[in-house]
């Protein structure tokens, strides 16, 4: 096997010139108020489907109140993700069950694929220009969380509103620190593979909740 | 091979409802692309980033590959290199019976279509499941991918549903694009839950960081390569790109060629497997670069252009050629103008380059690239090599060719000649209809105007500037 990797590699060596300089990317920017980027973010987002509220610091209950009425009998969450405790002290006692992600998903996948119906994470910025949301999935919100239940429901703080994907690669040095994975998701699982016409909740979440705080 | 394609051609030709279910598609994609670029200077100039970043690229392809094999190999992924499809082939199924996988979950992936996969998985006793709702139907119909980013285009919801009724009889029956869609969703939960390993393709991979970039709408491919056991990445070693920020031009590139988004509902960065303290996640995640006549067409500097593609699709989407035929026509993994330059090099000119001949060079296909490959002037150069490869006996009409030309050159070379025999056309065209022979067989003669454009125009008045 090795040895295809030197014959690949000699192969290429001996055509690649090199003398092309890295490319200075001088990418689009936007003036943008804070209160502007939270909107183009909200517009973007709906464009999609995503469902985006403005939320006070009684989200937990608006969360309940929309899951409810969604149908939804559970939420799991990331028990010890950053925003869990807040959700918890806040959460109604009429609201859906609180289930915690919190053991190896081998101990946990028969009831994330066969019993939630909504999964709750946090997120690590949004983006307005495309209406992303970033997620970093962490040992406290898994990845599955926001991939397997039906619902996926965000909590995004309004101060981590970022103009570009390039901008916010930048100001956060992500290339010093990438996780194992790094998400960028916008809007609910769709397809257009049958006749180009755009069916929502393909393998993915059907519903995505976006909670701006 | 020659009546091969023209055969396929023929045939694909005469298939009046997939080319309606073609031509349907790619004038939607063709609208959507343009209302995603509604500033064409911010266009140009991405363009621009996007053929710096992959000529850059590939200048230092060996370095980065290297970077890219030190950079994963630091964070858990283990990176397999193969000369040819068998080797790839062979890496795969080394890994999936070292887990004694039975099942392989896929998310789309052009090159397991290039080397044959599923082929090679069924006949080993794997089953391959493909996830992509267009790869699941070509699937059900024992089919090829049409086209690199909507595989199923060429099919109407009617014989999708006839398909999934003959697939899965015990469902209900419906034409409902909604109603198919989640059917797909049901039968496919299952799939994700249980099964061990988990294939994708690449669109990106980042030297720097190590990071393979993924983008889809469904779902599935997050799925495919989060849920299982382990997950096995598979992509043409052109793929690599050297800085993470390169990936911000280019992803707004793809999406917005491809299908007009904005961005795809998800980008999955992949830099390596579940860590100790992670909860989810595949334990292992390998990376298998394949060669397969890349590092060939490397070396050639102006051929080397093919390498920058980012497989968006939108040449074929604007392909006169590839609408009328569609992706089956071509007979190749990879069909359009893509295909056409890509193909013959892949494969060889002996084999595929008849493919180089199946364009009018309208060059409709570099005006949308957006990594400007200049696809016209690509197949002009492989015609020309086929040319010289070829015995002059295979083209006997060769000599009547040479003195139309020179006739053509002749008429052309003064406004007086050129004037007369326009007026000479315009008045026997009813003649010319009849005599333009083996041309008319397979065409419409175009109607020859009455009047020339210069006569209208002295009519309405223009001057000669
Ligand atoms: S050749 Fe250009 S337009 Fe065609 S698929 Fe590749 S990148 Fe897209």
């Amino acid at each position: 096997m090795s040895d295809a990797r030197t014959q690949i590699l000699r192969r290429l060596a001996a055509s690649a010139a090199g003398g092309v300089p890295c490319p200075r990317l001088e990418p689009r920017r936007f003036d943008w108020t804070p209160e502007e980027a939270r909107e183009r973010l909200g517009a973007m987002l709906e464009a999609v489907h995503a469902e985006v509220h403005q939320v006070g610091n009684d989200w937990p209950r608006v969360l309940a109140e929309q899951l409810s009425r969604a149908g939804a009998r559970n939420l799991v969450y990331g028990a010890e993700g950053p925003a869990s405790r807040a959700l918890a002290a806040g959460w109604p006692e009429d609201g859906p069950r609180l289930v915690g992600f919190d053991r190896p998903i081998e101990e946990m996948r028969e009831m994330l694929f066969e019993q939630a119906d909504a999964g709750f994470t946090s997120c690590l910025a949004g983006i307005a220009e495309t209406g992303s949301l970033v997620l970093w999935p962490t040992p406290a919100e898994p990845r599955l969380l926001s991939l397997v239940p039906p619902i996926h429901c965000v909590l995004l703080a309004r101060d981590r509103i970022h103009s570009t994907l390039h901008a916010l690669m930048v100001n956060q040095s992500w290339p010093e620190r990438m996780p194992t994975n790094a998400l960028l998701i916008s809007g609910p699982s769709k397809s257009a593979d049958i006749e180009q016409t755009l069916a929502y909740g393909v393998h993915g979440p059907k519903r995505l909740m976006v909670l701006i705080e | 091979m020659t009546s091969e394609l023209r055969g396929r051609a023929r045939q694909a030709l005469g298939r009046d409802r997939v080319r309606a279910n073609i031509r349907r598609a790619m004038d939607g994609l063709i609208d959507k692309r343009r209302a995603a670029f509604p500033d064409d200077e911010e266009l140009e100039r991405l363009r621009d980033q996007g053929m710096a970043i992959r000529d850059h690229a590939l200048a230092n392809l060996p370095s980065l590959l290297e970077q890219l094999e030190r950079n994963c190999a630091a964070d858990g992924i283990e990176v397999h290199w193969a000369r040819d499809a068998d080797e790839a082939k062979g890496i795969i199924l080394g890994i999936i019976r070292r887990h004694g996988g039975e099942a392989v979950i896929k998310g789309k992936s052009m090159v397991s279509e290039e080397i044959g996969l599923n082929r090679c998985l069924e006949e080993a006793g794997v089953e391959p499941i493909e996830t992509d709702l267009g790869e699941l139907i070509i699937q059900l119909a024992e089919e090829h991918p049409s086209h690199i980013v909507a595989p199923a285009v060429h099919k109407d919801r009617r014989e999708i549903a006839e398909l999934f009724g003959q697939h899965y009889p015990e469902e209900p029956y419906s034409e409902e694009i909604e109603h198919l869609t989640a059917l797909a969703r049901r039968i496919m939960r299952e799939r994700f839950k249980g099964t061990k390993i988990g294939l994708s393709g690449v669109n990106f991979a980042v030297a720097e960081t190590g990071t393979l970039c993924l983008v889809e709408n469904e779902g599935n491919g997050r799925l495919s390569t989060t849920a299982p056991d382990v997950h096995i990445a598979v992509t043409g070693i052109e793929k690599v790109i050297a800085r993470l920020e390169h990936l911000a031009p280019l992803l707004t590139l793809l999406t917005r060629s491809a299908t007009g988004q904005p961005i795809t509902t998800y980008v999955n960065m992949i830099s390596g497997p579940r860590k100790p303290d992670e909860l989810d996640g595949p334990r292992e995640v390998h990376l298998v670069l394949l060669d397969n006549g890349r590092s060939r067409i490397h070396g050639d500097p102006e051929l080397r252009a093919t390498l920058r593609c980012i497989r968006c699709g939108a040449c074929m989407n604007h392909c006169p050629v590839y609408v009328r035929i569609g992706g089956h026509g071509y007979g190749t993994v990879y069909p359009g103008p893509i295909g056409s330059i890509l193909e013959p090099q892949l494969q060889g000119l002996a084999r595929q380059g008849e493919l180089a001949q199946a364009s009018t060079l309208c060059g409709a296909c570099a005006a949308v690239c957006p990594v400007r490959i200049p696809i016209p002037q690509l197949l002009n150069r492989l015609r020309q090599e086929q040319a010289r490869a070829e015995p002059k006996a295979r083209r006997p009409g060769a000599w009547i060719e040479g003195i139309i030309w020179r006739g053509w050159a002749w008429i052309h070379a003064s406004p007086a000649r050129y004037r007369g025999v326009a007026g000479l056309l315009a008045r026997t065209a009813w003649l010319a209809k009849r005599s333009l022979g083996p041309w008319t067989r397979t065409r419409t003669a175009p109607p020859i105007a009455k009047r020339s454009l210069h006569e209208i125009a002295r009519d309405e008045g223009l001057s000669h500037e």
